[in-house]
């Protein structure tokens, strides 16, 4: 679920990075407007219980499988949007650094998917509406579950969109849409159940707890006006940058077409590669051009692919075999000067050191 | 279940080793957090085919584990644990891309192979310069970076509060979900089980916090900490940071494999 570094272009990264810091930025203001000085340790602290109710599985009832609590509606519900937000950012900074999930290029795309659609809309917009003042046992559960699964369902496809339009896999839209939503909609479901019953737990012993943070998400009439304001700018953030993805859409849905039409017919590698040639040539032609395009290999497969060729020049090959001879004498080089290094610390004891 | 214990102890280790004094643990913790970012980016500024021009940028989380100490084993198998979502992605590659790149001897290796092999090469450095970077920083150095380069209070100070209390509530849990496994025969626990055991652990945190709170006002808390650290940002900094971003340039402006390559064919006629 936890978008990579790996899968993830600098301007698909940088994107989410400016929109979940400008989330940030507006929250904390917020947080800090509110002036409700125990919140701060309360999220912190509940920051760290997360991590630790994360860490407890449970079997998944029929499946033999086991889950456990992702922790963003529930922090949404306990603690209002702003400070669950906050909240789930420290988490997820926590995750990439000490767990190496994510990373911290994927840190933006996280943050907007895993913290902004439950805090700020499977929560204000489902939750809450589906739930009301005094929700039920019933009530409660049916708005958990539906939130958390729309919450999911979006995350998902944030991880998506967000994989498909940095092109570093060649997962193709749709096949990824197809793998992606089912899976998250069982977990999703799995994750309302859980995060009901906790609340509803909660709720028996304390109900001043779930209630206390009631008033925070709605002081007033003036606030929610800004929050609807908000909700907009982030709507048409987000409608911006789908539409500009989806304007490369059709295409990565024609290239799916294509290459799943295109499968079946292997055994005529011919048109096969041929159209996977002419899919990836608009490919290239349709994405933007990133700032740092220039080298060389980069114009020669532009080069390559342009007169629909279906061999490679000589020269590609040549440079493809000192590449790789050069890249794995580059390898070896870094870890010696590495290694030589480490003999040189060890060999020079420094007091205070680990041993 | 045994993996909380794991992932616990993990996470204590990293902590300790981040606790060090070389020279790496010594610099102002901004350096590093902005040379890391900076990593990150040149690494996934590459194009999908990219694997050669990849593989010198290992020279950085390599030199910096060696100067920091950090236990070789260590660090790669904390990698290794982490791969697998970016490989299993990687692996549709092959699938859906299966154009003949080149042919080494007789093999045709397709396009899909190398981004699949570019991917996890850029898993590798990104996910382990992250977790280079924590091992000779430490988490509160961090925090307090991101703060001086403009992270809004409020968060990092959340984040401070967080860190604080991981270790304690990590094992708060820990004891609960054993004195659950103990009592279920060896079954992985039923759903209601563990959302009431979840939510008696959330109730015990709430008053944590509540007591926490009080104690910090009882000593004269104003909604600031205050730590030994405070670090400057020397000719040692500037050097450092200076010195990685002109190597990464260099590194992404010309590939040093593709020259190293040739420089051996040369030699080798």
């Amino acid at each position: 679920m936890h978008m990579a570094d790996a899968l993830l272009s600098p301007a698909v990264g940088g994107t989410m990075w400016a929109v979940s810091t400008g989330t940030i930025a507006y929250c904390s203001k917020k947080v800090t407007d509110e002036l409700d000085e125990r919140k701060v340790p309360l999220m912190g602290v509940l920051g760290a219980f997360l991590f630790a109710a994360q860490m407890i599985n449970f079997s998944i009832p029929g499946t033999g499988s086991s889950g456990h609590l992702g922790g963003g509606l529930l922090l949404a519900i306990l603690l209002g949007p702003h400070a669950a937000f906050l909240t789930i950012a420290s988490v997820l900074l926590v995750q990439a650094l000490f767990f190496a999930d994510g990373g911290l290029l994927a840190l933006g795309c996280n943050l907007f998917n895993l913290g902004f659609f439950p805090a700020f809309i499977a929560y204000p917009l489902i939750y809450r509406k589906i739930a009301g003042q005094r929700p039920g046992q019933m009530r409660l559960s049916v708005a958990a579950i539906v939130a958390a699964t729309v919450g999911l369902q979006l995350g998902a496809f944030g991880v998506v969109v967000e994989t498909v339009s940095s092109g570093i896999s060649s997962l193709p839209f749709s096949t990824f849409v197809l793998f992606m939503q089912p899976i998250h909609l069982a977990i999703g479901i799995v994750e309302g159940v859980v995060t009901a019953a906790i609340v509803s737990f909660v709720h028996r012993a304390r109900p001043e707890l779930i209630s206390a943070a009631r008033p925070t998400a709605t002081p007033g009439q003036q606030s929610l006006r800004k929050l609807l304001l908000a909700f907009l700018v982030g709507a048409m953030l987000t409608g911006g940058l789908f539409s500009w993805f989806a304007s490369k859409d059709p295409d990565g849905l024609e290239w799916a077409i294509a290459q799943v039409s295109g499968e079946a017919e292997l055994k005529g590698p011919e048109q096969g590669m041929h159209a996977a040639l002419a899919a990836l040539q608009d490919r290239i032609a349709i994405l933007p051009d990133y700032a740092f395009r220039k080298n060389e290999a980069q114009i020669q497969d532009n080069g390559g692919s342009d007169g629909n060729g279906d061999a490679y020049p000589e020269s590609r090959l040549g440079s493809s075999v000192s590449g790789i001879v050069g890249g794995l004498l580059a390898l070896l080089l870094a870890f010696l000067i590495g290694f030589l290094l480490k003999k040189r610390v060890r060999r020079m004891p420094r007091a205070g050191g680990l041993p | 279940m045994a993996s909380i214990e794991g992932r616990a102890a993990n996470f204590r280790l990293l902590d300790q080793l981040a606790r060090a004094d070389t020279a790496i643990h010594r610099l102002d913790a901004r350096a590093k957090v902005v040379v890391t970012l900076t990593f990150i980016v040149v690494v996934a500024s590459f194009d999908r085919y990219t694997v050669a021009a990849l593989l010198p940028f290992f020279i950085f989380p390599v030199v910096l584990a060696a100067l920091g100490k950090l236990p070789t084993a260590y660090v790669a198998r904390n990698v290794a644990v982490a791969i697998p979502f970016a490989l299993a992605i990687g692996l549709f590659n092959p699938l859906f891309d299966q154009r003949v790149l080149f042919e080494l001897g007789s093999i045709p290796i397709s396009a899909g192979w190398i981004s699949c092999a570019s991917i996890v090469v850029r898993a590798v450095l990104t996910l382990s310069a992250a977790l280079i970077l924590i091992g000779v920083t430490g988490f509160p150095a961090v925090c307090e970076a991101l703060e001086r380069l403009g992270m809004p209070k409020v968060l990092a100070m959340q984040m401070q509060f967080l860190y604080r209390y991981l270790f304690v509530l990590i094992e708060d849990a820990r004891r609960s979900a054993r004195a659950l496994e103990l009592r279920s025969c060896g079954r992985l626990p039923r759903l209601p089980t563990v959302a009431s055991l979840i939510g008696l652990l959330l109730l015990r945190t709430w008053q944590r916090a509540d007591r926490i709170h009080m104690a910090m006002l009882a000593r004269a808390y104003r909604g600031d900490f205050h730590s030994r650290k405070a670090g400057n940002f020397g000719s040692s900094e500037v050097a450092f940071v200076a010195g990685w971003m002109a190597l990464f340039a260099l590194l992404r402006v010309y590939d040093a494999s593709q020259l190293l390559g040739a420089l051996v064919e040369r030699a080798l006629p």
